[in-house]
């Protein structure tokens, strides 16, 4: 650790408030994805041609075959909690820039249907009440105020 | 594999808040500390490697700020952005080329940037980054999956924060040597459960560098060479979703490559030290057990009864390891310098009896997505 004279004798220049804003496609796929979830509350999975995994969110290539998937495959709101963390340590949120208020959960889900898994955000903070294996569902934004983002998803909630 | 040797090492002490040197300052003390102990000069290098991230240095394509600073003027010199372990891969993959010697820093300063608004920028920005996720957070999914499928507690993990903690204390490189008991990193606050503050790494600034020379070139030398024995990596899927967190298969690839190359059937008989990623307490388990030196889920035991310590049957971070000092990048070749070192017999207080073979664990990506090992051992 410096010493408080290094501190003193020593600049540092500060950025300040820069930002470096970027575009990023969500592509063909992606765009399904997101719009089915704004639109209609729905999650779609893809269906790989040779292992017959189903993945979400939707993309073009199953990685451990190296095949092009097509092949789209409803899957549900619910699933079951594959493992989970409720975190109590605060942090500035990327997407607003204001400290998220803790403790929050956060979940990595298996939606039924699908093989592959989901993280978010779970409405429940005390550790002793989740268990993996537990059966959870979606809970969406209101009608009119969905994007088209995965924030259209609230969070999920035990069942 | 043709034979390849690790003939020079140097680093910095690692510290927080490092306001007195810039970047290239620390690489220059790192690089001429590695030319000093290779009984060279930048003459003698034909060429460089770097190792640095652009995000964390708040600069585009960062290697260029350091280009005077490791002596790669008039030189064939790249970059890995990427954990050293990977970063000297490509310097021995250079020096098998036929390039000639290589002198690889890389270089680390987390006490100037935002640690988790930059690990969470590792995340997909579309499906994952908007959750706040980051290193931290990711880690913990990792370690209660890992506990919830063998049974791991929170004691076994504290183990290896006292243990660590309690090496650095004779590695004068440690940024951070605590004496701890179990109840201590026990009774620490939860930062995201099952992980509490004293089962995470600090955050470091600092920079190391070695020198690799081909088998000619080492043996021409007064240095006391490290030998490359072998060098396995492996990459496993991005989205942690599409990873069950609780397996370790990148790096037991990884491994199985590595022990190939060296002529290694049974790593837990024929390993003597290994120096494994533990920026996280559960992730030295983790990395026990993929590296074959004990079975799948009973570090924690083996941890238990004494074989990792620095006096044990099998010492794992007898440097402190990252949980003592976490220079992102940096790290994995902390690790190889540490077995360079302990097979040297130039490891100070720390040294450990007899180590011939030595195992150096390093990774890149959220979870361990990407996974390297290496074997260094004291015969060409
Ligand atoms: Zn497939």
């Amino acid at each position: 650790m410096a010493a408080a004279e290094d501190k003193k004798m020593f600049l540092v220049i500060e950025s300040g408030n820069v930002a470096q804003p970027f575009r990023w496609s969500a592509g063909t796929y992606g765009s399904k994805f997101l719009t089915e979830i704004r639109d209609n509350k729905k999650f779609w999975g893809i269906k790989c041609p040779k292992c017959g995994k189903v993945y979400v969110p939707i993309r073009s290539v199953c990685g451990p075959c190296y095949a092009e998937m097509t092949e789209l495959v409803p899957v549900s709101d619910e699933g079951n909690l594959i493992t989970f963390s409720v975190v109590s340590f605060g942090f500035v949120d990327p997407s607003t820039g204001k400290q998220k208020p803790v403790p929050y959960g956060y979940a990595v889900i298996k939606l039924d249907g699908a093989d592959s898994y989901l993280i978010h955000y779970i409405d429940e903070t005390d550790p002793e009440k989740l268990k993996a294996g537990m059966r959870v569902r979606a809970v969406f934004e209101e009608d009119g105020k969905r994007t088209g983002s995965m924030m259209d998803i609230k969070h999920f909630e035990l069942i | 594999m043709e034979p390849v040797a690790i003939v020079g090492v140097g680093m910095t002490k690692f510290e927080r808040d490092r306001v007195r040197d810039t970047f290239g300052d620390l690489v220059f003390e790192a690089c001429t500390r590695a030319l000093d102990d290779a009984g060279m000069t930048i003459d003698d290098i034909d060429i460089v490697l770097t190792g640095s991230n652009d995000f964390f240095d708040g600069r585009t394509i960062s290697s260029m700020a350091i280009m005077d600073a490791c002596g790669s003027y008039d030189k064939n010199v790249s970059t890995v952005e990427g954990d050293g372990t990977f970063g000297a891969a490509h310097a021995v993959m250079r020096v098998l080329a036929g390039w000639g010697t290589c002198l690889y820093c890389a270089h680390h300063k987390g006490s100037e940037s935002v640690m988790p608004l930059i690990t969470n920028a590792m995340f997909d920005p579309i499906y994952e980054r908007f959750l706040g996720i980051d290193s931290v957070t990711s880690a913990a999914l990792q370690a209660r999956a890992y506990m919830d499928r063998y049974g791991v507690t929170e004691e076994q993990c504290a183990q290896v924060s006292v243990k660590n903690h309690g090496n650095a204390f004779k590695n004068p490189y440690a940024q951070l040597p605590l004496q701890l008991t179990i109840e201590d990193v026990l009774a620490s606050p939860y930062v995201a459960d099952p992980i509490k503050l004293l089962d995470c790494c600090p955050i470091s600034d600092g920079a190391s560098a070695v020198v690799i020379a081909g088998a000619q070139r080492a043996k021409a030398l007064d240095a006391k060479p490290a030998w490359v024995k072998g060098i396995g990596y492996n990459c496993d899927a991005y989205h942690l979703g599409d990873r069950d967190l609780s397996k370790v298969d990148a790096l037991q690839a990884a491994s199985k490559t590595a022990y190939a190359q060296a002529g290694i059937s049974d790593p837990a008989k024929e390993v003597d030290l290994a120096e494994v990623h533990d920026t996280f307490t559960y992730l030295e388990l983790m990395a026990i057990e993929g590296l074959g030196l004990c079975r799948m889920g009973e570090a924690g035991e083996f941890t238990a009864f004494g074989n990792t310590a620095q006096d044990g049957r099998l010492p794992v971070n007898a440097s402190g390891g990252c949980i003592s000092s976490n220079p992102v990048l940096v790290a994995g070749l902390n690790s190889i310098i540490e077995c360079a070192l302990q097979i040297r017999g130039d490891a100070g207080e720390h040294q450990v009896d007899g180590v011939k073979t030595a195992v150096a664990q390093g990774v890149n990506g959220p979870c361990g997505q990407s996974q390297c090992v290496w074997v260094l051992g004291g015969d060409e």
